[in-house]
């Protein structure tokens, strides 16, 4: 027979919170906290390919994704209707799915024959700024502009389809899998995002002032997503990587769909993003992401190990 | 009796009936997400793959999983998860489709082959006909690519004006 002190915790949402896990270990409070085994992760380095290359490959295309995520996150209690909010946070949660797999792969090659393998945990909480290889578009702030969230988007899922819809094919199986699973999930991000620049550009004077103002915004960091980076050129030749080159083309020919459908202009302004050469891919970065990673990190630095 | 000397089917048996914790009116093997079931004396391992590569249900699925296992009698119990190949709404049972309709939810359609070459651009809403769950008319609308979860998407009937959620085909 129950007690009253059971009865009275089966209606309190932390008991029932602490029941349904009650099989696993104590959780790390700012990581996934859960032992992921995942298959595909610990698969043996492609022959012939260079394993720090490999990590840091799998670092580039995970920290797009974290933090694009991040900054789309962002627009969760402060988007412009509800349907919008679960749209983007659907879109972020791809991602962020997206990013742990790349993540942990990174953290394993990277570790494999040192013993100290990083996990996705510390790869996302623990690193600093210089640390991160993600691309400049990934980490403009929208400032809570709708617009810029769209155009962000349309430019990051379409250039990020392409090279994912190129990596099915890549000889590193953690690579072809994420792939596998990221091109269906980026179909669609693209398609929203091009159908919301559709919407705002073809729309109001307003609404389209707004979004040619948001497409100028992100332009002049398109360039750089098409620069290939010393690592990818490597990783080309070994049949693991993408040429960002390459898909430019294709992302090129997409875009210009959307905008000219759109009424909108495709801008011509200097590129930006890079610093004497170097840019995201090499760990230079705008001022933006120290922003993104104090948001993203702090808890986890102000309370290291900690778990519920 | 101890769970681990029924044997496989056993085992088998317990992992298909977890229900899914975002679609609770399928089981796991109505989903198509049990890849498979390897059972040694009173150990374990169970494979899975994720609908969606963020999806959060699946660590639920995970504890379910475990906690269902551990309750018929096995110790010992390893859940992996395996992205290739990727999860796809053609894997759902029939069964499975028709409790999704039974529930009010309208189930994916078939996902049609892709063609070679880049993947097309859509820039208006998809004009498959998905039928109103609840009346069964076909005029129906896209009201959001995005649903409550990751999986489905949100649409309305024109005709009898319910909204209801629809799987999307991936």
């Amino acid at each position: 027979m129950r007690t009253t002190q059971e009865d009275h915790d089966a209606t309190n949402a932390y008991q029932s919170l602490a029941d349904t896990v009650g099989h696993d270990d104590p959780r790390w409070a700012f990581g996934t906290g859960v032992e992921d085994v995942q298959a595909e992760i610990t698969s043996p380095v492609p022959d012939g390919v260079d394993a720090a290359d490999l990590a840091r490959y799998c670092l580039m295309l995970g920290d797009d994704a974290l933090i694009c995520a991040q900054r789309l996150a962002e627009w969760v209690s402060n988007a412009p209707e509800l349907e919008e909010e679960v749209a983007l946070a659907n879109t972020a949660l791809d991602l962020l799915g997206q990013a742990r797999v790349l993540l942990a792969r990174a953290g394993h090659v990277e570790g494999s024959g040192t013993g100290t393998a990083r996990d996705e945990d510390a790869l996302a909480y623990l690193r600093a700024e210089p640390e991160f290889r993600n691309v400049a578009l990934a980490e403009l702030p929208d400032s809570l502009d709708f617009g810029r969230a769209i155009a962000r988007l349309l430019v990051f899922s379409t250039w990020r389809l392409a090279l994912l819809h190129r990596l099915l094919a890549s000889r590193d199986p953690v690579l072809a899998a994420v792939a596998g699973k990221g091109v269906k999930e980026l179909a669609y991000h693209r398609d929203y995002a091009a159908r919301w620049t559709l919407r705002l550009g073809d729309g109001t004077p307003e609404s389209h002032r707004r979004m040619q103002a948001a497409v100028d915004a992100v332009w002049p960091y398109v360039e750089e997503l098409f620069r290939t980076s010393d690592v990818e050129r490597r990783l080309v030749g070994a049949g693991v990587a993408v040429d960002p080159a390459d898909v430019r083309a294709e992302v090129d020919g997409v875009l210009d769909e959307v905008l000219s459908r759109a009424t909108l202009t495709r801008p011509t302004v200097p590129p930006a993003g890079t610093v004497g050469g170097r840019g995201g891919r090499q760990g230079a970065h705008t001022e933006h992401l120290g922003h993104v990673l104090a948001e993203l990190q702090s808890l986890a630095r102000q309370h290291p190990g900690a778990s519920w | 009796m101890s769970g681990a000397v029924t044997g496989v089917a056993s085992a088998r048996e317990v992992v298909a009936e977890v229900l899914d914790p975002e679609m609770p009116m399928l089981t796991l093997d109505d989903l198509g997400v049990v890849r498979g079931v390897q059972v040694d004396g009173d150990s374990v391992t169970v494979t899975i793959t994720p609908t969606y590569s963020g999806c959060p249900a699946i660590e639920a699925m995970r504890d379910d999983i475990r906690a269902r296992l551990t309750e018929a009698g096995y110790d010992r119990v390893e859940v992996r998860t395996v992205l290739s190949p990727a999860w796809s709404t053609d894997w759902i049972s029939p069964a499975g489709l028709a409790k999704l309709a039974e529930h009010g939810i309208a189930p994916p359609g078939r996902v049609p082959p892709r063609a070679a070459g880049p993947i097309p651009l859509a820039l208006s809403a998809p004009t498959a006909v998905v039928r109103c769950p609840r009346c069964g008319s076909p005029a129906t609308e896209e009201l959001s690519r995005f649903g409550p979860t990751a999986c489905t998407a949100l649409r309305r009937c024109t005709a009898c004006r319910e909204p209801f959620e629809h799987v999307k085909e991936i």
